[in-house]
């Protein structure tokens, strides 16, 4: 699947016509696509090659398959620059961006007060280190179900079925989600993330925030629900949800899509939204920024606890945590270079390998910030 | 891989009575010497590593670490975590494995060292071999994707014949998922066949032949041979291969951790049960490590199983120290 999305991007890097998203656009002739009224991000920016010529990152799985997308085009627009991304964690993309190992984190998180932020900032020789939010990825609740291919939930219902209070699918809150259509009368199997996770983590945040009365569990990677069996890993999740009846699970958009599971619309008060690139996007609209500056760190609640129409909230949000200052010259060069070309280019590729591409307003702040790295 | 002779060679009478050394001699010693202590060294190490990190979470520690059943290692200002699941799981599913593992094992030494012909038995033993070098993590992706979806007809028909036996009773995680104790058992007995054949088959083929031709001489069938030579003969052997067969499973992480369903509920001696070995607990958690006391928390449950593969290593030495054969 990876080698023909590979495929399929370079084949659109050379082709430079072929719009893959509702909102991409052709390069030489950027238009609005089909963000009801949003501008369509810029498709192109002027980079500045050069620097280091092989950049390393490190850190968070959640974002592994969008570095992906981003090193390939990195590659197509600077020849011969490269950048290796690890995806062993967010805890050890902190700990070896801190350890001057990694030169760009990334993390599900922002960098946590304390600690983590004064070693950054050592590392960074006494300058701030900028949690920036590049990546954004669409959490499918998928399903299994025989009998039921639509199925509507509410945030509050979700909290309940993953906390343990509705155990059947034909419970009578769920029948109230679909507009009364009742639904087979088979015992609900939770299916979560076994491994901590970012995943685990944002999801919690979102049911946190938009069920606050029924999920009073609180957040954090490790599933507190106590309900339900884990799964290693995503493809793990995606797996156990398709092997059995009665199965509903929490996995990154990408590995919903892969195994072809059912994915079932939220509604958050304005009724069902199904899973889309474009859904994603108006919901990433929201998110706000905390504080001022260049280090953008997200205030997901607000976004989380949306409930305006035809947005999917249920986004994950992952950051690249770099330097504001204290590169070497070559390092910060190849740094600008690649996150300017994350950020333009190879949004476009970045809807087939189950990520949502950046908002316009979004992608202005991220170049302001890219380019006063220095 | 030859079978050597059966020699314990006497002192001879006409030795000199001076030892002479020669460099050779000393420097030969002196590195066997070193590379002996240095595996003294390195297993202190290790454990003094464990212990010195595991000591500060477990002062830390609000429950039982022994007899505790929850493990809450998250937040480091509120650790409150106990070993007694994982451990039970780890030893259960082991058990488990090692039940299936040493009478198929048995079979085959016993096949290749009495019954197949030599030409066949050559190839036959480097295909069991070539099953110890399958990595892990291939066991467990076929564990999870190909064995587990396959066994669902057998899991159901043992759960609802025997589910009366605690064994086959249905278990904390979804039975048809698949993703259960009796998988993983299933694919560590595979692991475990090729250790445990490997070193039975070098003993049993180190059978005195003049006991075997006396057996033959008596009059005896191919089985009686095999009862009353090769298996007495063998039996230490074989006891102490399976132990290192169970050591090894007690460690397997990868193929456990893929095939395991985990569960926030408690472990209730069903083989149709989830939850995590010992070391699939410390491998699921270990990308997230950011803070010394919550690793320290794993260390302590390492330390743990550090412990138990040191018992039943000691358990198959004990074996093998009662028998003057491998002295």
């Amino acid at each position: 699947m990876k080698i023909k999305r590979h495929g399929a991007l370079i084949s659109l890097m050379a082709a430079g016509a072929l719009a893959l998203t509702a909102c991409g656009s052709d390069q030489n002739t950027p238009q609005s696509g089909g963000n009801a009224g949003a501008p369509a991000p810029t498709n192109t920016a002027p980079v500045d090659c050069g620097g280091k010529k092989s950049l390393v990152a490190e850190g968070s799985s959640a974002q592994k398959g969008a570095m992906e997308v981003f090193t390939q085009a990195y590659g197509a627009k600077c020849a011969g620059q490269q950048l290796a991304y690890t995806s062993s964690g967010s805890g050890n993309g902190i700990k070896q961006f801190n350890g001057g190992i990694a030169d760009i984190g990334g993390s599900d998180s922002p960098l946590k007060e304390g600690d983590e932020t004064t070693k950054a900032q050592e590392r960074c020789k006494g300058n701030p280190a900028w949690n920036l939010p590049l990546v954004f990825g669409p959490v499918a609740v998928a399903y299994k179900l025989e009998g039921a291919t639509d199925v509507t939930l509410t945030p509050d219902v979700l909290a309940k079925i993953f906390s343990g209070a509705i155990k059947t699918w034909d419970d009578a809150a769920i029948t109230a989600a679909n507009g009364g259509k009742a639904l087979p009368a088979k015992p609900i199997v939770v299916i979560y993330r076994g491994d901590e996770s970012g995943t685990t983590d944002n999801f919690q945040q979102y049911l946190g925030a938009a069920a606050a009365s029924s999920w009073t569990k609180g957040a954090g990677k490790k599933f507190n629900g106590g309900v339900g069996q884990g799964a290693q890993g995503s493809p793990g999740v995606a797996d156990a949800i398709a092997a059995a009846d009665g199965t509903i699970g929490y996995v990154e958009w990408s590995f919903a899509q892969d195994k072809k599971l059912s994915m079932a619309k939220l509604d958050s008060g304005s009724g069902g939204v199904a899973l889309t690139g474009e859904t994603a996007a108006n919901a990433i609209k929201e998110a706000k920024v905390k504080g001022s500056g260049n280090d953008l760190q997200l205030d997901l609640k607000a976004l989380y606890a949306s409930k305006t129409a035809n947005s999917y909230p249920l986004v994950l949000a992952t950051y690249e945590i770099v330097c504001s200052k204290g590169y070497d010259a070559d390092t910060a060069k190849a740094v600008k270079a690649f996150l300017t070309v994350a950020a333009t280019d190879a949004q476009a590729g970045l809807a087939d390998a189950g990520y949502s591409p950046l908002p316009q307003e979004f992608q202005d702040k991220l170049l302001t910030a890219i380019k006063a790295i220095a | 891989m030859e079978s050597r002779p059966h020699d314990p060679r006497p002192p001879s009478a006409d030795q000199p009575a001076k030892v002479i050394v020669r460099p050779g001699d000393r420097i030969f010693s002196g590195l066997a010497k070193s590379a002996g202590i240095l595996i003294v060294v390195m297993i202190a190490a290790i454990g003094v590593f464990l212990l010195a990190q595991a000591v500060p979470s477990l002062i830390a520690n609000k429950a039982n670490f022994l007899f505790s059943r929850e493990w809450v290692a998250g937040d480091p200002t509120n650790l409150s975590f106990g070993v007694l699941d994982l451990l039970l799981v780890t030893v259960f599913s082991s058990i488990f494995a090692l039940i299936i593992a040493m009478p198929i094992s048995l079979g085959i030494a016993l096949f290749l060292t009495q019954y197949a012909p030599r030409r066949l038995a050559r190839p036959f033993a480097y295909v069991i071999d070539l099953l110890a070098a399958v990595p892990s993590i291939i066991y467990g992706l076929w564990g999870a994707v190909v064995l587990a979806p396959t066994l669902e007809p057998v899991t159901g028909w043992l759960n609802s014949v025997f589910g009366w036996l605690f064994l086959f009773e249905t278990g904390n995680v979804d039975r048809s998922i698949g993703q259960t104790i009796f998988t993983a058992g299933i694919v560590l007995a595979v692991m475990l066949l090729p250790i445990i054949t490997a070193i039975s088959r070098e003993v049993f083929e180190r059978t005195p032949t003049m006991q075997i031709e006396g057996a033959l001489a008596l009059g005896a069938t191919r089985w009686e041979v095999v009862r009353t030579t090769v298996l007495p003969f063998g039996k230490a052997g074989y006891i102490s291969a399976s132990m290192l067969g169970l050591g090894r499973a007690l460690g397997e992480t990868i193929a456990v951790m893929i095939i395991l369903a985990t569960t926030s509920r408690t472990f209730g001696w069903s083989l149709f049960d989830g939850g995590d070995t010992i070391a699939s607990k410390i491998a699921r958690a270990a990308a997230e490590f950011n803070d010394p006391r919550s690793a320290g928390a794993y260390i302590a449950a390492g330390l743990v199983l550090f412990l138990l593969t040191f018992v039943v290593n000691a358990i198959a030495r004990s074996f093998i120290v009662g028998k003057k054969e491998y002295e």
